[in-house]
């Protein structure tokens, strides 16, 4: 808080004083409820007569005033009410207006203006609107950001998508849905974040560590789930889309119904729908892989210029199929698989039915949150939510009646925050905040399987304050956090294992019973970390601009790299964490580069980011045991860089016809032993050709060319195991990533409307138009099976 | 002066309110011992000849997949030309009593099978002698028939949901449950 006083007082001693009439008056006109910036607001100066209005980026500059004087500014806005205030011109004065926007058009969201970015202004941001996520609206939070440059995903199968950003994911990878950091076990890479797409209003990636007030331990980056707005004008209105696939042959609905009133008042709900059945690559059916997918979601609150309060309940629940082909039992069974190229072993026919193994996952988080404005201060937001987490995982079992789930975790989450936002002057962006967590996770002994992750409590501590100021053509940025974590852990550790690691030499304190083949261990972790964010931008002209940004972050080590300590039925594979690991420190610079014009606009990223102590598994050699040899996958901590560069370019070749093209480009090296950094994604590229025509029911038809090149830069984890038919040895190739593919997607659509209140949109789209059989390096079962054929969806989309 | 009043009022409640749910933390509960159920710690194929000769070979993995290999023993000769009485057990010894998994394969027979692999160069033959009720083999029961002098890997490989019928380990498919190797003389 002390930092943020001091800053402020920094910023404004840097306002210099001057006399007579030649000073300035400039800001932005801002919408109040989404701090988004008016364009064509008009503002007039009651005593000098004279009129102005915004321009495209919400700005407004009246010059030749008098120093020392008062003028009366009215301003208005086509959706608001007009609004006078006075203004004291002391020397070339800076003021931002908050307007009232209320929205005429009902659900229709116009996006006017730039939409104000959530990372800071120098942070690498890209942004995912309510169209792309509702085209997507079918799929999954991780296949609406693939769209993003920079972002791609890792998969297992097609239903569990985990966003990566810029190489890295995971832990390393902070999810905000509504301001609530989602507690969802995400550091399993076959968890996906447990979030409904279709519940949100437009979706923002930072890249890299620079969203401070989210969290400082975000190595890869922030995802930032933004609400749907409502207008504050007294309406019921309603939205619903329905999807219907072939390749799954089923389909989603989704529908919101909102109410509101001019005093402020609203209330929302939302509920989602989705059911599959097998998907089926060009070939053949992927047995096991369906989805049913239940989301619902309730919001209440009032929303008025001084205050605000909210309360809000979310549930989603997803039953998950996975590939049943890609279960093995030992290493023998996993190389048959790599070996096999074609129809994998467990192939069936067509089905609705999800059996083991699967995924049950359920997420709920109830959410209490309120605002009170202080004039000429800023605006001070409290929240509290409750997030429980529930996982059940089922694994084949030896005993197919026994049917207890595998996995069965609760992680229940209780967060506090309180943020404070100066919002006095437009031309400084400050924002403070502390946030307390307590959490505990409950791995439930009924499975009759040892725990993966263990029993613990978990305390987080946070605080933070970051601001910016812009000048005329530069902005500057700095932010710094201070997080503290505490976790109380009680671990069963196999004797065997306690000793082959030496912890019972290291810690043996940490032993409170012992149970002969297990003993019972209270290992307790205490992290103090301190991240830190610097940017400058600067505004060449109204064209070009070009930001630069540096992110400090420190990670704790999660609990499966802390704890992991045997067999991971599913991958097959032995894995082992360390109790002994330390923070992993990311220092990362990114540099962004755009041109901003109707005609063509462009971006251009590159980033370098230094990790050291990244923690990565790797296979590291092979165990006996009684199924066979299976490869240990050990945790190590090493040194590691990542250089890459994001681009983005549009042209408007001409009133109709608009080209995107986006590169994502990422290498990642181990620089302690001088190896590529395993499951880094290729370089890939998307091209895509709209045409649209306003006067044809706003006909929009779009060809798009997605090609992933073939990653050349793997380590070699391959190893040796006996194949007993042969009574040989064989290499396991679990290393040479798949090669290149090219996929096409079309995608069309119309909009109609029904009556003066409803609109129905009709939408049309194939991905992979030709069928092309795939692999992607970042699927975990490309050892198994292709990846999806091709898939025609259509959209229906009704506006009330 | 009133406004920040009414801040400074505001923000102690909250901050209170923060601390208050950071410290609220359950008491310490002493989480329950899993002992693994889904392990097999131990396989034993015990054979026996017409003249009550037997020979026993049992691999025991105590630690399930913790990292201990598995202690594999030989007990008795194995005598050339000889046809034995074979009957294999699976165990889980990390549950106490201890749980005869042969049971459990024997009453979902349709969903496994147990398969008898002599590398090449050693002389042996086996044939099922017990049946899943699609008349399919399982392999619990077997006979074993020895050939001449000779040694190498023998391996018993118990499979769960295998195809069945199949031709043998090569195209049966399934999740490998069991996977022994016995390095066998046969004098």
């Amino acid at each position: 808080m002390k930092l943020f006083i001091m800053l402020c007082a920094v910023m404004y001693s840097a306002i210099s004083i001057a006399q007579s009439c030649t000073n300035t008056l400039t800001g932005y006109v801002i919408d109040l409820h989404d701090q988004e910036t008016l364009v064509d607001a008009t503002l007039s100066i009651e005593e000098l007569g004279n009129t102005i209005k915004t321009d495209a980026k919400g700005k407004f500059s009246f010059s030749n005033l008098c120093n020392g004087a008062t003028y009366t500014l009215r301003v208005s806005h086509p959706l608001c009410n007009t609004q006078t205030i006075n203004v004291t011109i002391n020397g070339d004065t800076e003021r931002s207006i908050n307007m009232e926007h209320h929205l005429e058009e009902l659900g229709e969201v116009s996006i006017s203006g730039e939409a104000r970015k959530n990372g800071g202004k120098t942070a690498i941001e890209s942004q995912l609107s309510n169209e792309d996520i509702q085209a997507n609206s079918a799929g999954s939070l991780g296949d609406a950001l693939n769209q993003l440059s920079g972002v791609s995903s890792l998969n297992t199968g097609n239903t569990v998508v985990k966003p990566v950003i810029q190489g890295l994911h995971s832990s390393r990878v902070v999810l905000i849905t509504e301001g609530t950091r989602l507690q969802d076990q995400e550091w399993g890479v076959e968890h996906a974040p447990n979030v409904d797409l279709n519940n949100a209003g437009s979706i923002s990636v930072i890249k890299g560590a620079a969203g401070l007030q989210y969290g400082g331990d975000a190595v890869g980056g922030t995802i930032i789930v933004n609400p749907k707005r409502i207008p504050i004008s007294d309406s019921l209105y309603g939205e619903t889309l329905l999807t219907g696939v072939t390749n799954g042959r089923g389909g989603s609905v989704t529908t919101t119904l909102t109410k509101s009133y001019n005093s402020g008042w609203y209330a929302s709900v939302q509920g989602t729908l989705k059911r599959f059945g097998d998907f089926e690559a060009p070939d053949y059916i992927l047995s096991n892989t369906g989805a049913f997918e239940r989301d619902a979601a309730i919001r209440i609150g009032v929303n008025k210029y001084s205050y605000g309060i909210e309360a809000s309940y979310s549930i989603y629940n997803n039953e998950l199929g996975i590939l049943r082909a890609s279960h093995v039992g030992s290493a023998a069974d996993l190389a048959n698989a790599i070996t096999n190229t074609g129809v994998p072993a467990f192939t069936e026919d067509f089905t609705y039915e999800i059996d083991a193994p699967k995924q049950e996952i359920k997420h709920q988080v109830a959410k209490l949150n309120a605002y009170k404005r202080f004039d000429n201060i800023g605006k001070f937001s409290f929240q509290y939510d409750y997030q429980q987490n529930n996982r059940l995982e089922f694994d084949i079992r030896r005993d197919s009646e026994d049917v207890r789930p595998a996995i069965d975790l609760e992680l229940s989450t209780h967060s506090a925050s309180l943020d404070f936002e100066y919002t006095a002057d437009n031309t400084i962006d400050a924002k403070a905040g502390i946030i307390g967590r307590s959490q505990t996770n409950f791995p439930n002994p009924l499975t009759g399987v040892r725990r993966l992750i263990p029993d613990y409590d978990r305390i987080d501590f946070g605080v933070y304050a970051l601001g910016s100021k812009t000048f005329d053509t530069w902005t500057i940025e700095g932010g710094l956090r201070y997080d503290y974590n505490f976790i109380d852990a009680q671990k069963f550790y196999r004797t065997t294992f306690w000793e082959a690691r030496g912890y019972d030499v290291l810690f043996p304190e940490l032993v409170v019973e012992d149970l002969g083949t297990q003993i019972l261990t209270n290992p307790e972790f205490t992290f103090h970390n301190i991240s830190a964010t610097a940017g400058i931008g600067y505004d060449f002209n109204d064209l070009y601009s070009l930001t630069a940004n540096y992110a400090l972050s420190n990670r704790a080590p999660n609990p499966s790299e802390l704890f992991s300590d045997g067999l991971h039925q599913s991958a097959a594979r032995i894995e082992l964490g360390d109790i002994r690991f330390d923070k992993e420190t990311s220092n990362k610079v990114s540099v962004a580069l755009s041109r901003k014009h109707k005609n063509w606009s462009f971006t251009v990223a590159p980033f370098a980011n230094f990790i050291s102590d990244f923690i990565l598994i790797e296979p590291t050699g092979s165990q006996q045991t009684l199924r066979g040899n299976f490869p240990v996958w050990e945790y190590r901590q090493t040194d590691a860089r990542l250089l890459g560069v994001d681009i983005d370019n549009q042209f408007r070749v001409s009133e109709h016809i608009s080209i995107n093209n986006q590169l994502s480009v990422v290498k990642g090296q181990d620089t302690t032993l001088d190896l590529p950094i395993i499951n880094i994604p290729p370089v890939n590229t998307t091209n895509r050709i709209t045409y649209t025509k306003e006067k044809w029911h706003n006909l929009k038809v779009s060809v798009e060319s997605y090609y992933a090149f073939r990653q050349n830069e793997f380590p070699d984890t391959n190893f040796e195991i006996f194949i007993v038919e042969t009574d040989s040895n064989v290499l396991v190739d679990v290393s040479t990533p798949p090669d290149a593919y090219h996929l096409i997607n079309l995608r069309g659509q119309l909009d109609f409307v029904v009556n003066n209140k409803s609109t129905l949109q009709v939408a049309l789209a194939v991905t992979n138009l030709f069928d092309t059989s795939y692999r992607n390096y970042l699927n975990r079962q490309r050892f198994f099976a292709d990846d999806l054929g091709r898939n025609v969806s259509l959209q229906l989309k009704i506006n009330y | 002066m009133k406004t920040i009043k009414s801040m400074k009022t505001f923000m102690i409640a909250l901050v209170a309110g923060i601390i208050a749910i950071s410290c609220s933390s359950d008491d310490d509960n002493t989480p329950e011992v899993i002992n693994e159920e889904e392990v097999i710690t131990t396989v034993r194929v015990q054979l026996a000849n017409d003249v009550g000769f037997t020979t026993t070979l049992q691999s025991v993995d105590s630690d399930g997949d913790g990292p201990e290999a598995p202690v594999i023993t030989i007990e008795g000769d194995l005598f050339a030309n000889t046809t034995y009485t074979g009957v294999v057990t699976f165990l889980n010894e990390t549950e106490s009593p201890a749980e005869n998994i042969t049971l459990e394969v024997a009453e979902e027979a349709d969903e496994h099978q147990v398969f008898y692999t002599p590398a090449d160069g050693l002389n042996i033959t086996t044939v099922y002698n017990d049946q899943d009720s699609n008349g399919n083999p399982l392999g619990i029961l077997f006979t074993l028939t020895t050939g001449e002098a000779s040694n190498g890997n023998f391996t018993v490989t118990l499979r769960h949901e295998p195809t069945k019928p199949n031709n043998g380990l090569a195209d049966a498919g399934g999740d490998t449950d069991v996977e022994v190797t016995f390095d066998v003389t046969i004098q």
